[in-house]
């Protein structure tokens, strides 16, 4: 009784609460969209896009605009300049991306030191400040998530052809440069509005891991698609509770408890499982 | 089955020209594919085979001349199998599925289940819906691309390589399979480097080497003249049953050899 209890005990703050839900939703919706991270190849794409949005975030911060309009448009033309320069090959995909993203990183830095109150935008920016968050970042991550479970599920098959198979999906007739677009919008806006739960620095863990895992389990791209959503939105809750009664930073604890179930799949689930995983050469 | 040969051309490429920058692949190629008819494209590596292709499946401009496709004709493309990611999460029933995206719902309706039976069972896959695409043989992995071309009623099959980097089991199961395609109706184009294999089994061969150096049957087409011009190498051809057999290697020291191939010039000189 006494250990339910304390187990329930942080659940008496409104605070807590709030971060519970904002998390939870937070790894469904990483969940979703880091499978096509993962599968695409995007790992790094997904790294670099949070940096960039933290420039827009510095930038917002700075000039006063709402966090959410400044760092969105940002994050969004950041994401497709980087879709656009993968795409095309203008230059080696990973140069181009380190040099957009890191450039904005750095700028974002630059402005928060120039025009004061650094330190701890900065901190909440790079960590995540889930205990922080209110209900207007919970409506925020709340649209967002219905808006990507829409579209995702209502061009499931068009998404599925032009990640497994581009050439023929442009020659059936699919969109995908527009496809990809898109992808790369709802990636741009999944960090702007999650990055507060996590931080810039984790943000690209939530994409993979939970992604990662859900690969070993399954070999059906609608069952990881499932899967994927579920288990990061449950290493999330684990992570929140772990985070309040280890007194530890929570962003940091979700993803050690992802990093976690990964290893633990990763040892129990067996060798064809692990072969599946080493396919993701790119993570 | 007899196949019937409609007139109008499905495909019409005229005096096609395909560059990448300054240069040109492909230069004046001219080529018409009619509804029904079962054409091979061969030559040597970087002759502008894929680039034809993707001229025609819209994915590569002309840059001079023309590529026409009738209006709505649907093309079912079957890619190199070395291109597929052989690791992605994913079904056969899943790879048919996704050509459907008119429909977009992950769920497959009853109607489109019957038809991937349908598929899938005139293509000696039933049953496999569930299976991992890796978890196939060589042939049946062949197979399940051509399914998905088929899934969605093309009016002209393309294949990119179907024979490139399979064992001789699974070169004759394609070839059976494409033959038994065409003989029900299907218009097939395929590049091949499978002279002997796969190109000498064909109705119509076109050897192309950034122009079309021959257009015709393989006993007019698999000639030495035309294949030094295609290759850019002097090669060989033996007769045997009536199909003509390629000879890579340099067998001129052989008699026999020697005795054949005079056999067959006269032959097609006084065929002609």
């Amino acid at each position: 009784m006494t250990i339910a209890l304390d187990l329930l005990a942080p659940y008496d703050f409104a605070f807590f609460q709030r971060g519970m839900v904002a998390a939870t939703l937070a790894g469904a919706l990483c969940g979703v969209l880091g499978v096509f991270v993962v599968l695409r190849g995007m790992s790094y794409i997904g790294h670099g896009l949070s940096h960039a949005v933290f420039g827009g975030a510095a930038a917002s911060a700075v000039m006063s605009i709402n966090f959410f309009v400044g760092a969105g448009i940002w994050g969004i033309i950041s994401g497709v300049l980087i879709g656009r320069i993968a795409r095309r090959k203008i230059i080696g995909a990973d140069a181009a991306i380190g040099i957009v993203t890191t450039a904005s990183f750095a700028g974002g830095i630059a402005l928060l030191n120039r025009y004061g109150q650094a330190r701890k935008s900065i901190e909440a920016v790079l960590f995540g400040s889930v205990l922080g968050v209110s209900w207007v970042d919970i409506a925020a991550i709340l649209a967002v998530s219905l808006a990507v479970g829409a579209i995702v599920l209502f061009a499931y098959r068009a998404f599925l052809f032009a990640t497994f198979d581009p050439q023929v999906a442009t020659v059936s007739g699919e969109r995908v440069a527009a496809i990809e677009v898109m992808l790369m919008v709802m990636l741009s806006v999944t960090i702007l509005v999650t990055m507060r739960v996590i931080g810039t620095l984790l943000i690209s863990a939530l994409l993979v891991i939970p992604a990662a895992t859900a690969r070993m389990i399954t070999n059906s791209f609608s069952r990881m698609l499932m899967l994927s959503p579920l288990i990061g939105a449950l290493c999330c809750l684990a992570g929140m509770n772990l985070s309040y009664h280890l007194d530890t930073s929570a962003g940091a604890t979700i993803i050690l408890v992802a990093a976690a179930v990964f290893t633990a799949t990763y040892l129990l689930a067996g060798r064809r499982a692990r072969l599946r995983v080493a396919s993701l050469n790119h993570l | 089955m007899g196949v019937t040969i409609n007139s109008e051309p499905l495909i019409r490429c005229d005096a096609l020209g395909v560059a990448y920058g300054a240069g040109f692949v492909l230069e004046n190629v001219t080529l018409h594919i009619r509804r029904g008819e079962f054409v091979g494209i061969v030559g040597p590596s970087g002759s502008g085979k894929t680039s034809l292709l993707r001229a025609i499946t819209g994915s590569l401009a002309a840059a001079r001349g023309s590529v026409e496709v009738t209006r709505g004709t649907r093309i079912g493309y079957v890619p190199q199998v070395e291109s597929v990611d052989w690791n992605f999460p994913i079904t056969v029933g899943e790879v048919l599925a996704m050509t459907r995206t008119r429909r977009h719902w992950p769920r497959t309706t009853r109607s489109e289940r019957a038809e991937m039976k349908e598929v899938l069972e005139g293509l000696g896959l039933h049953g496999l819906e569930g299976r991992h695409i890796r978890e196939l043989s060589g042939g049946q992995q062949q197979r399940v691309f051509v399914a998905r071309a088929m899934f969605g009623k093309p009016d002209i099959l393309i294949l990119d390589e179907p024979t490139s980097g399979v064992d001789v089991r699974t070169r004759h199961e394609i070839l059976h399979l494409l033959r038994d395609l065409h003989s029900k109706g299907s218009t097939i184009l395929l590049t091949t480097h499978d002279l002997n294999g796969l190109a000498s089994h064909l109705p119509r061969l076109v050897c192309l080497n950034r122009e079309v150096i021959a257009d015709g049957p393989p006993r007019e087409t698999l000639i030495p003249e035309v294949l030094e011009r295609t290759y850019g190498a002097p090669l060989h051809v033996l007769e045997h049953g009536g199909m003509p057999i390629v000879l890579d290697h340099d067998y001129t020291s052989s008699e026999v050899l020697r005795d054949t191939e005079r056999q067959m010039r006269s032959e097609r000189e006084s065929r002609q």
